[in-house]
Formats: C-alpha cells, sequence, structure tokens
C-alpha cells in the first residue's frame, strides 16, 4: 500500500472520479493551473482541463447556487470553498437551497452536490481562516456533513460523498493535509455515515473526528504505560450521526469523552453527550467530558493560538478527571 | 408579432391568474390559507409575455411573486391551490406553498421565498445546460429589490464570463415591499424617480447594471403583453442561438398590496388610480375586439377562465391533509444501490 498525503489523497478521489463520470465537474476558485490555495487540485487541470474545472470569480454564494442548480439537473457539482471560514459567504445557497430543495419540492429534485472546504487552525492563519464550523452546519436538516481524518478515510469517503444523492458538506482539515497515510492501490470506497473505531480499548470512549483523531491516537498511545487503555472512535460522520456505533462503545467502557476542533458551546460534542445521556445513562460511570476550542475567535499568533485549541493535555485531563470517577 | 389566437390565448391565462388570486384573497378571509402570499395583480403581463416566448422544456425558475410564472407555464391549478392550501395533492404535499413551489416534470424549477435565491440557481441550470449542450435555456424572474442583492451581480458576471444561456428577467414594480426604487437602486445617469404614472416609454432602472457586465439589457413595458412577448422572443432567440445571457427589464406595477392585504401607506391611492387606467390585462379585452376577434369570443375565454379557477379551487378544497409521515420523511434522497 502506498503512502501518500491526505492532500494527495483528495486529489486522487477527485481524479478518479472524473474520470469515472463526465457529470462530475469541480468549480471554485483558482482551482486550475494554480491547484488550489493548498494544492489540492494539482495536476487534474493539465489532466482534464477547462471542460471539467470551473475557476470562478470570488462569488461564494453564487458558485454554491451554481452547484445546486447544476445539480438539480443532472450533474456531479464538486464545489470547493478555499476556507471554511468563507462558507459564511455561501451559506445562503447552502441552508436554503441546496439544503432543502429535496424536502420542500417533495422529492421532485435532487441536489447530488458535494461542497469541500477545509476547515481548522494550521498556525497561524488567524481569526478569518482557522475555524472549525462543524457546528454550525450540523444543526442543518438536509445536509450530510463529514469530516475525514485520514488519507485513508478521506479518499474512500469524498469518492462515496460524490456518488450520493444529496448535498454533501465535506470538512477537510488544513493541519491533516500534509499528514501521510496508508491507502490501499485499488478502487475503494468507504460509507460516509459509519463512525469507525479506530483503535479499540476498554476503559474510556474517546469520540472524536477531523484533526482530532490522530491527536486522540498519541495520547491513547502516550496513556498505554500508566494502565489506561482509550478506545478510539472516529465519529466520521457528523450529520447524521452514527449512534449506533457511539451507544455501543459507550456501553462497553463506560466513560465517555468528545474531542473536537470546534469551539466547545453548542458543538457536535454536545450532541454526542447529550445523545449519550438520554440513551446509555444506565451504563455512565463517570460525568461525559467535553474537550474543545475555547469560545474565541481563533488569534493568529502561533503562541496565542494553542491556547484556545484544544491541546493533547486538555485530553489527558479530561481522562484523568473522569478514570478514577465513582 | 402574435397572431389573434395566441393574443386570445394569452389574455386566457392572464384571467386565469388574476382570478386565481382573487380567490387566494378570499380563501385568506376564511382561515384556510396560513401564512402570507405576494400576488402579481397587475403584473400577469410580464408572465404570460415571457413564458409564452419560452418554449415548454426551457428552465423557468422563479421568485416570491411566482404565481404569475407558473400558472402562465401551464401548471395544473387545482394542484397549485392545492399546495397553497396545504394538500397531499399539491405540487410538493403541501412543504412549499406558494413560495416554494416545483413542477420538475413541466421544467419549472420552483419559486423562491428568497429575494435573489433564484440567480445562482437559474445561472448553475443554465451552466448544466451548456455543459450537456442543450439548446434549452434557463429564465429567471426577480424583482428591482432582488438586483441588489450580491448574487444578482455575480450571477450576471459569471453567465457572461462563461457565456451561459440564460435570460434574466426583472419586473421592475417600482417598490420592494414598502421601498421604492429611489432608495434602493444608485444611478450613474443621475436620473430622477418620478411618482410612476405609466410603464411605457419609461427609463429602466436595472438594465444600466447589465451593461456594466456587458451584458446586453433591453427595457420594455412589462404590462403590455405584446410588447413582453416580443422583447422576450427575440433575446431567447439570441440566448438559444449561443450569444450569451441577457436581460430584460419589465416595467410593471402591482395593483395590490406587497403581501396579503397590506395598507400601502407608502404611495398614494391617486398614484395607483392613474396606474390603474393602463392596467395590462383590462386593457386586452378592447385591443382583441380591435383586432376583429368577436366579443363573444373574448367573453367566453374569459369565462371559461374564471370558471377553471372555481372548479379548481373546489377540488383542491376537498383534498386530504398529509399526516405524520408527510412531515416527517424525505429528508434525504434515498440511495439505489
Ligand atoms: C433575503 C430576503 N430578504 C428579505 C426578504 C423579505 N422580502 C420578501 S419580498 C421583498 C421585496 C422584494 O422586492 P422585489 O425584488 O422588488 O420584488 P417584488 O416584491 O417587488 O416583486 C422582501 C424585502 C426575503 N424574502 N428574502
Ligand atoms: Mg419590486
Amino acid at each position: 500500500m502506498p503512502e501518500i498525503y491526505y492532500s494527495k489523497a483528495v486529489n486522487e478521489a477527485l481524479d478518479e472520479e472524473l474520470s469515472r463520470d463526465h457529470n462530475v465537474v469541480l468549480i471554485g476558485e483558482d482551482i486550475g493551473k494554480y491547484g488550489g490555495a493548498f494544492g489540492v487540485t494539482k495536476g487534474l487541470w493539465d489532466k482534464y482541463g477547462a471542460e471539467r474545472l470551473w475557476e470562478t470569480p470570488i462569488s461564494e454564494n453564487t458558485i454554491t447556487g451554481i452547484g445546486v442548480g447544476a445539480a438539480m439537473l443532472g450533474m456531479r457539482p464538486v464545489v470547493e470553498i478555499m476556507f471554511m471560514d468563507f462558507i459564511a459567504l455561501a451559506l445562503d445557497q447552502l441552508l436554503n437551497s441546496a439544503s432543502k430543495l429535496h424536502y420542500m419540492y417533495h422529492g421532485q429534485v435532487k441536489v447530488p452536490m458535494v461542497l469541500r472546504t477545509p476547515g481548522g487552525a494550521k498556525g497561524g492563519y488567524g481569526p478569518s481562516h482557522s475555524q472549525m464550523l462543524s457546528s454550525l452546519l450540523v444543526g442543518i436538516p438536509g445536509l450530510k456533513v463529514v469530516a475525514p481524518s485520514s488519507a485513508y478515510q478521506v479518499k474512500g469517503m469524498l469518492k462515496t460523498a460524490i456518488r450520493d444523492d444529496n448535498p454533501v458538506v465535506f470538512i477537510e482539515n488544513k493541519r491533516l493535509y500534509p499528514q501521510k497515510g496508508f491507502v490501499p492501490e485499488n478502487d475503494y470506497t468507504l460509507p460516509i455515515d459509519k463512525a469507525i473505531v479506530t483503535s479499540p480499548g476498554t476503559d474510556i470512549s474517546v469520540f472524536c473526528y477531523s484533526s482530532m483523531t490522530p491527536v486522540c491516537q498519541a495520547v491513547k498511545l502516550a496513556l498505554k504505560p500508566l494502565g489506561i487503555d482509550l478506545e478510539i472512535v472516529d465519529l466520521v460522520s457528523l450529520q447524521p450521526l452514527d449512534r449506533e456505533t457511539i451507544f455501543a462503545s459507550v456501553r462497553k467502557t463506560g466513560k465517555a469523552i468528545i474531542v473536537e476542533e470546534a469551539c466547545l458551546t453548542g458543538g457536535v460534542g454536545a450532541e454526542v453527550s447529550a445523545l449519550i445521556a438520554e440513551h446509555c445513562l444506565d451504563s455512565l460511570e463517570a460525568p461525559v467530558m467535553r474537550v474543545g476550542a475555547a469560545d474565541t475567535p481563533i488569534p493568529s499568533s502561533l503562541e496565542l493560538e494553542k491556547f484556545v485549541l484544544p491541546q493533547a493535555e486538555d485530553i489527558i485531563q479530561a481522562v484523568k478527571r473522569i478514570r478514577d470517577y465513582c | 408579432m402574435l397572431t389573434n389566437d395566441q393574443l386570445l390565448h394569452f389574455y386566457g391565462r392572464m384571467v386565469t391568474i388574476r382570478a386565481f388570486e382573487e380567490k387566494l384573497s378570499e380563501l385568506f378571509t376564511t382561515g384556510l390559507l396560513g401564512g402570507t402570499s405576494h400576488f402579481c395583480i397587475g403584473q400577469e403581463a410580464s408572465a404570460v409575455g415571457v413564458v409564452g416566448a419560452s418554449r415548454a422544456t426551457d428552465w423557468l425558475v422563479s421568485n416570491h411573486r411566482g404565481h404569475g410564472h407558473l400558472l402562465a407555464r401551464g401548471l395544473d391549478v387545482s394542484r397549485v391551490m392545492a399546495e397553497l392550501l396545504g394538500r397531499l395533492t399539491g405540487y410538493c404535499g403541501g412543504r412549499g406553498g406558494s413560495q416554494h413551489l416545483c413542477s420538475y416534470s413541466e421544467h419549472f424549477l420552483g419559486t423562491n421565498g428568497i429575494v435573489g435565491g433564484g440567480l445562482p440557481i437559474a445561472t448553475g441550470a443554465a451552466f448544466a445546460l451548456k455543459y450537456q449542450k442543450s439548446s434549452d435555456i434557463a429564465i429567471v424572474f426577480f424583482g428591482d429589490g432582488a438586483s441588489n442583492q450580491g448574487t444578482f451581480h455575480e450571477s450576471l458576471n459569471l453567465a457572461q464570463l462563461w457565456q451561459l444561456p440564460v435570460l434574466f428577467v426583472c419586473e421592475n414594480n417600482f417598490y420592494g415591499m414598502s421601498t421604492p426604487i429611489s432608495k434602493t437602486i444608485a444611478r450613474a445617469d443621475g436620473a430622477s424617480f418620478e411618482v410612476p404614472s405609466g410603464t411605457s416609454g419609461v427609463t429602466g432602472w436595472v438594465t444600466p447594471r447589465a451593461a456594466a457586465y456587458g451584458i446586453r439589457g433591453t427595457t420594455a413595458d412589462g404590462r403590455d403583453v405584446e410588447a413582453v412577448y416580443a422583447a422576450a422572443e427575440a433575446a431567447i432567440g439570441r440566448i438559444r442561438a449561443g450569444g450569451g445571457p441577457e436581460l430584460l427589464e419589465l416595467m410593471t406595477y402591482r395593483l395590490c398590496g406587497h403581501s396579503k392585504s397590506e395598507p400601502r401607506v407608502y404611495r398614494t391611492r391617486e398614484e395607483e388610480e392613474t396606474m390603474r387606467e393602463h392596467d395590462g390585462l383590462a386593457m386586452l379585452p378592447a385591443r382583441l375586439a380591435e383586432r376583429g376577434v368577436p366579443g363573444e369570443t373574448i367573453e367566453a375565454t374569459a369565462a371559461a377562465a374564471r370558471a377553471a379557477v372555481e372548479e379548481a379551487t373546489q377540488r383542491a378544497l376537498a383534498a386530504p391533509y398529509g399526516g405524520r409521515a408527510d412531515a416527517l420523511g424525505g429528508v434525504f434522497e434515498e440511495m439505489r444501490q
């Protein structure tokens, strides 16, 4: 199995879907020869050209709406929003068109589009280029929201997202782009509605997604010598949540921590925590813990940024707080 | 130039739209209709003229004031009425209502509750049509108010850059809700706003904006269905021939309130009366007669349209509501694996 960057895995998924289905087109700013702000579409311009890659003016709301209109007429547009913070500009078409049309037109139309966008802080990008806005999206019925954490996941899941008949917001992560991972050589896809137990354990369930999954894996390794066995569960799909996998893990370990890069307040963690309280109270042996970003914008300074973003140490503190709870 | 038969047909459609909305205001007083609804009383000609110049496979995208557009396309009156009444037999099972009504099979891509929301969708539809090498085009209706949304400017810009087959139709009725265009549309030429006394020979307010994007813009009297048809037919012909997007600004006037029964404090009754003198619907019988259409034929056409609306309304009123499953299901398209 080759080991490739997360960004390259995205690139390969796009490449394979472009060659597989003529209805797939890429729409976005600077995605052509330039290869996109993070180089994700590099090489695709030379291979597919202007007929398949549509470089746009800086008009996020309209290019999202173009994706919606084209999808309703049978295409499978993949729209790139350069930084996740910029979905603020695209939100009307996402919220009032993409997510609602299938339902409100009573199934007459479908909107098979993917909106790809890199969320998260990479160090120094500052307040308007760093947020993980997953929690903003999960409250919008009709959108599927997926946030893969590895090269393997991102490639297999992007292909599934493109083939899905519904609008999918596909959250990539700037911090993950330069991380390497193994991907199979064959043409594979992965489900986008299933959580993955990436590392089984017995003591505490740690639910995470996107950039926080590798951090949680590292914490697991660090705590092993102390005799603490974490079960790492990657949520993958933030809307809908894979309740069965979440509940099964909590029923096994009796303890849960949710870790995310988004702000703590109103986050995915709050939702998972509430679900566990509603459905697994009998299994719980300790309070459900949440680790997330502070409720502040993301400061530019590298020194300041780390005070705002969740760190491995925060996860360890949460583990220690509930490990011996009784 | 329209034949007598065509003009008579357009007249029938316009009567249908007027009768439909008059029926709606009646139903509002009975409490059978919820929410609100935007009537196009006085504006029927712009819908009928443009849609009449399109072909049935051209894709229409409408806005919040969409009854004219969808009835002009020939959607089933009873199913439209049922949709507004929230019944299961409505086009969208009661989920959409007036502002979210779609008939995909009739290439009516939906009314739209977001002012300016339809412009990108129509641009996207036109993108797909170009990509699929179709000879159909997309046509989007929006108001003067919507021309101040970013989506208007973004869509015109993109449509011109990509040379998309889309006709942008602005129905300029001088007001966005209560606000006159003089307060919302900045003009380079300093032309001043006069209290409208007519819609013929009026300078366009949105047309100059098209020029900024290199898009051909035409202004026409939106209450004269023949003038609308002529302008739309010419524009559609050029677009279909590959000439790129165009804008058509139709000067018109709503003879009713913005929504339901609003008291219209922002304009005078005198202004309304002046405008009523040239109601695009009321002027048609005389014109048809001038052209030699017998009076009985004109009256029979109108009577048939009104009777059909009445009959369709009764059928809609008898239709069932959906149940819990109809409200909760169908958020996602199920994948056929
Ligand atoms: C984004 C948005 N803002 C405000 C409204 C409320 N609203 C509905 S119609 C309307 C006026 C629109 O004016 P115009 O585009 O000229 O169309 P008209 O109603 O005159 O046909 C307003 C403000 C809305 N539906 N959507
Ligand atoms: Mg208006």
